[in-house]
């Protein structure tokens, strides 16, 4: 699959890596170079220099051909509007981003995005910790 | 009316003194503490520090009874998630957002934010406004042969939009070469070929007949 991936920071590097490795075409954006250095030294996809939410750095991204689109930068509406614009301006499959805000991240599933809130799955595991 | 502005940065600031001057009740959310105590010291308490986007703020200044909501932070993406969360959530009926990359007047469109003022292309206007950008540019010169080749760009208002090549009335000396509209393939006119506002067109002319063929693109 072609995958692009909006971030390059911990999770967005982790996730290219896992994705390149199983044989998906991988494209990551970062506005700072220096973010792609927590890129695997195997990785074999490309890493872009760019916003994501310019839809011209989008379209050298390959967004056009894109499968999946992953965004995962620091700013919960930096992602909410990469994520629109994927979805609604370039018609990509399937959309995930990450929304840290639980309400902003309920909102906006209600409209339709696919969002996860690290922070509400992350108060969900402790509980479960001290629960087991 | 009762407005709620969110950013207090110059703009959210001139704004907002504006519409106090209307006699609106308007209220002003902003993150940075300094910026708030600035207005608060200028203009009274009408500053509420806190983030425009997260709905626990907007529910705390009764969003749900704002008339209309402007967000004019500097960041597209910030004035986006605000009104987003205005209109969907608190069911403000006009939210107004500016933005700063002129490309994401359509998104903004498409997601449901009621108008959109771009600061970059309002300045961009006025500027061509005052300085009249001329319809004829220059490519390239064929000194040996006095021929020229130039681009003629077809303005929105000539009377020749809409109309066949066969219509208009070219000086015998100049020949149109090629068409190149926006959404399109460049062409080659035939005679039948109907020109479009903002359609760009290729011609090759002798320098005497410029002005003829200008005028000939123009409708007058």
């Amino acid at each position: 699959m072609n995958v692009v991936i909006m971030g390059c920071g911990r999770v967005g590097a982790q996730l290219a890596g896992l994705l390149d490795a199983d044989g998906h075409s991988v494209t990551v954006l970062d506005t700072d170079a220096y973010s792609f250095r927590r890129l695997p030294a195997n990785f074999g996809g490309t890493a872009l220099i760019g916003n994501g939410l310019d839809q011209e750095v989008l379209k050298r991204a390959g967004i056009e051909k894109a499968d999946a689109f992953f965004v995962v930068t620091q700013g919960d509406n930096r992602n909410v509007m990469a994520a629109q614009i994927a979805k609604h301006i370039f018609n990509v499959p399937k959309v995930i981003c990450r929304i840290y805000d639980p309400l902003r991240r309920d909102l906006y599933q209600a409209l339709g995005l696919e969002a996860i809130s690290p922070t509400t799955v992350f108060a969900q595991i402790l509980k479960e910790k001290l629960e087991s | 009316m009762y407005i709620i502005v969110v950013g207090g940065g110059r703009v959210g600031y001139y704004l907002t003194k504006a519409l106090l001057d209307e006699e609106h009740e308007v209220l002003i959310v902003e993150k940075d503490v300094n910026l708030c105590e600035v207005i608060t010291e200028e203009m009274g308490s009408i500053c509420f520090r806190g983030d425009g986007c997260e709905a626990s703020t907007l529910a705390e200044i009764g969003t749900g009874r704002a008339d209309m909501f402007i967000a004019v932070t500097g960041d597209d993406e910030d004035n986006l998630v605000a009104c987003q969360v205005a209109k969907h959530k608190f069911n403000v009926p006009r939210t107004i957002a500016r933005i700063r990359n002129p490309a994401n007047e359509a998104i903004f469109k498409k997601l449901g934010i009621d108008v959109t003022v771009s600061s970059t292309n309002v300045i961009l206007e006025q500027i061509e406004a005052v300085v009249p950008t001329h319809p004829l540019t220059h490519l390239l010169t064929i000194s040996d042969k006095g021929l020229e080749i130039v681009e003629v760009k077809i303005l929105p208002d000539s009377t020749i939009v809409g109309k066949p090549i066969k219509e208009l009335t070219l000086p015998k000396e100049s020949k149109l070469a090629l068409i190149c509209s926006k959404e399109r393939k460049p062409r080659l006119p035939t005679a039948s070929t109907i020109l479009r506002a903002g359609d760009r067109v290729i011609a090759v002319t002798t320098p005497e007949s410029e002005e003829a063929l200008r005028a000939a693109l123009r409708g007058d």
